[in-house]
């Protein structure tokens, strides 16, 4: 790395002793990059063997990396934290202006350890930290109305980012996230429970300065030729123009769409709810994370009259994704696009996961219909697709548990059917509720694999969707291969940290030549070789903390229903799962 | 012919602030310290954004206030920064009502747009132009 960079410079914040300090880790920077690779490692000398995710032992880890702030898409920050929802490794990235705002202000990493003993929130403002008291902000309902408040007592200073959480992360829900800049998330594995456990509301982090480059002709030229291909090619227009919701149909019409907890592929009602009809009826706003000419933020202006007052009426920008609308949409048999949005905007007022809170709503309503559950454990909620008045008031009771079964729901739906039954249709991968897509093995392997279980780790959609376009058959060991090397590469991006939705313009060769900038001499094959090493790193801490691949649960529900490759064999899964640990080479990993 | 940067709609941008990082990258330097062009929002992303930038004051405030004499009306508006002159007193940025007359921290000076137009080769939406302005 360039000398004099910031990034090497860590700052660590103690809760419990009101107190901060920086560190200079160009040790761990000058190896492992940033992002995901130096969040593991700090999680990994941080976080104690068994910790309590929601004790004052876990520690909250934002790492960002080298090419933030230096080239464009290089937008996202990495979280790391043990998982109060798994109970095991906690990763999520989110967008914003959160890396550009952690570069700015002068670091590479932030490490915030112990807990307070009454509701805080920080402001990190280049050197300084101040605590500052959030007891009036503790109990508000809305994320939006924390946002607003933060927004208007802080300083306008330089990059801002505004991380905050709802009522859920108050209320220790283990899906709850942490929302920045109003519509990005740290949405997936419940980092928001660990800011409520640590009474820590919110965090503001702003600074500006400018940072040195190994050749400035070089950089603009190597900036140019990324620039050119965010906004010139093909290669972004799905992201900007509809969006991620383009996916709705294609998916629909590959029969891959999850609909009704997975008891169908297809959704009757797809077309109201795709990126094509919302863009026409409800698209209100583009916004795009700092540093990104993409602008993928969709938002819909939803204009409501107030009932019993003429002449009255409210309009609420709600921002919409592809995952919000399988997990809100398809999976409730949600057709109709204004009960789709509140129920968006709701969960996003009280921050949630929103992909976890739609399959958990999903397994309650195929359990009440079932008969696993009734009225008295709903308390007289009747569940049934489609219905959203139900499912609005289903999230506020998720949210404040007022019995043992909604407490039940807000530990997420592998803990709610270890309770109540069920469990052959409750949609989770290592505890994690399922992304939105049924499209073939290799999906559903990846969710299991992913050192997150997310779609993200290693898109074995993408692989189905290829194989099903060339007609090639699927093999455990092909499947189990293309996962493993995706994923590994992927360590890379978001140790940079490159939001993924740019894999396809940060390519090895790009990559190579954009380090070079920042003062990292390393080829395509040492990339490689690293990135593969980081995800070794990342499994090390799963296992650490009582991870077994081989005794992961597949949800029988996705053995039943046809992908666009058939019916999925569980024992095809579980050879791939097999072959991935023997790829991993894990010595204590079965 | 002189010319001047100019916000032509406002309502097109999203925020994503390449013109702010171009501004800096000028210099051959990454980041936003010697940027002289913002973009934040209009108090929540959801109502969008204002870009601040100078508008090339044919008689600009900033120059008024200067009591080296460092900073002086350009051709057509707006102003040049003689930074030999600049005692970094900070008045302009006082007089400045747009806010449009940024700092650079590190050399303690302020940071006036000279409408280069680097900028706006950045912009995705055509959010920023170039516009020729009367010399008369």
């Amino acid at each position: 790395m360039i000398s004099g960079d910031p990034l090497s410079r860590v700052l660590y914040i103690d809760l419990s002793r009101r107190k901060y300090w920086v560190e200079d880790r160009r040790d761990l920077f000058e190896k492992y990059l940033g992002g995901t690779g130096v969040a593991i490692e700090l999680l990994k000398e941080e976080c104690p063997k068994g910790a309590d995710p929601l004790g004052p032992e876990n520690p909250i880890i934002f790492a960002i990396g080298p090419l933030n702030g230096v080239f464009p898409l290089a937008s996202k920050t990495v979280a790391m934290f043990k998982s109060p929802h798994t109970g095991n490794l906690g990763e999520s990235h989110a967008g914003g202006r959160s890396a550009i705002a952690i570069r700015m202000a002068g670091y590479g990493a932030i490490v915030i350890k112990g807990a307070s003993d009454i509701p805080v929130y920080l402001s990190i403002y280049n050197d300084k930290v101040y605590f500052r008291d959030a007891s009036a902000l503790w109990g508000i309902r809305s994320s939006h109305t924390v946002g607003r408040i933060i927004r208007e007592r802080e300083g306008e200073a330089g990059y801002r980012t505004i991380m905050r959480i709802g009522r859920a992360g108050e209320k220790l829900v283990t899906f709850a996230n942490v929302v920045t800049e109003t519509y990005r998330h740290f949405g997936r594995l419940g980092l928001g429970a660990v800011f409520g456990s640590k009474k820590l509301k919110a965090i503001v982090i702003s600074g500006k300065r400018t940072l040195k480059v190994s050749n400035a002709k070089a950089y603009r030229e190597i900036y140019d030729e990324i620039y050119k291909m965010a906004v010139k090619t093909p290669a972004m227009r799905k992201y900007h123009d509809l969006g991620t919701p383009a996916n709705v149909v294609p998916l629909n019409n590959l029969g891959a769409l999850p609909t009704k907890n997975l008891t169908q592929a297809r959704f009757e009602r797809y077309e109201n709810i795709s990126g094509e009809k919302l863009a026409e009826r409800f698209l209100g706003r583009r916004l795009a994370c700092a540093h990104c000419p993409v602008g993928c933020i969709h938002l819909a202006a939803l204009r409501e009259p107030y009932e019993k007052e003429p002449y009255f009426y409210k309009t609420t920008m709600i921002s919409y994704d592809y995952e919000p609308i399988y997990s809100l949409g398809s999976m409730l048999g949600i057709g109709n696009p204004e009960g789709m949005l509140k129920l968006m905007d709701v969960v996003e007022i009280y921050g949630l996961d929103a992909m976890s809170t739609g399959v958990i709503l999903a397994w309650t309503t195929e359990a009440y219909l079932k008969g696993y559950i009734s009225e008295k454990e709903t308390m007289g909620l009747k569940f049934r697709w489609g219905d959203c008045e139900t499912y609005l008031k289903a999230v506020r009771l998720i949210v404040e548990q007022p019995n043992d079964f909604y407490g039940a729901l807000a530990k997420g739906v592998e803990y709610a059917s270890s309770i109540y039954g069920g469990r052959e249709f409750a949609l989770a991968y290592g505890g994690n509720e399922m992304p939105g897509y049924h499209t073939g093995p290799a999906a559903h392997a990846g969710f299991l694999t992913g050192s997150r279980h997310s779609h993200l780790d290693s898109a074995g959609y993408s692989l189905d969707e290829q194989a099903y376009v060339k007609k090639e058959e699927l093999t455990p060991e092909k499947v189990a291969d293309y996962l493993f090397k995706e994923e590994g590469w992927r360590q890379i991006l978001t140790s940079l940290v490159i939001c993924l939705f740019a894999r396809g313009i940060y390519k090895p060769p790009t990559v190579v030549k954009a380090l070079k900038v920042v003062g990292y001499e390393l080829s395509e094959d040492e990339l490689k070789k690293l990135g593969t090493e980081i995800l070794r790193n990342k499994y090390e801490f799963k296992v650490r903390e009582g991870f077994d691949l081989s005794k992961l649960r597949v949800p029988k529900r996705i053995t039943e229903i046809p992908t666009p490759h058939g019916i999925i064999k569980e024992e095809f899964i579980r050879k791939v799962v097999e072959r991935y640990a023997n790829l991993l080479n894990l010595s204590n990993s079965s | 012919m002189v010319k001047r940067i100019a916000v032509l709609d406002v309502d097109k941008c999203t925020g994503c602030q390449s013109c702010v990082f171009a501004c800096t990258r000028r210099y051959g330097e990454a980041g936003v310290g010697k940027s002289a062009i913002f973009v934040r929002s209009l108090g929540g992303v959801e109502r969008g954004f204002i870009v601040i930038v100078c508008r090339a004051c044919k008689d600009p405030p900033c120059a008024k206030v200067c009591p080296t004499g460092a900073l002086k009306p350009r051709r057509g508006g707006g102003v040049i920064l003689n930074s030999e002159k600049c005692i970094g007193c900070g008045m302009c940025v006082e007089a400045c009502p747009l806010g449009a007359i940024f700092w650079d921290e590190e050399n303690n000076k302020p940071v006036v747009c000279t409408h280069c137009g680097y900028c706006v080769n950045y912009c995705p939406h055509e959010v920023l132009g170039l516009e020729e302005v009367s010399t008369g």
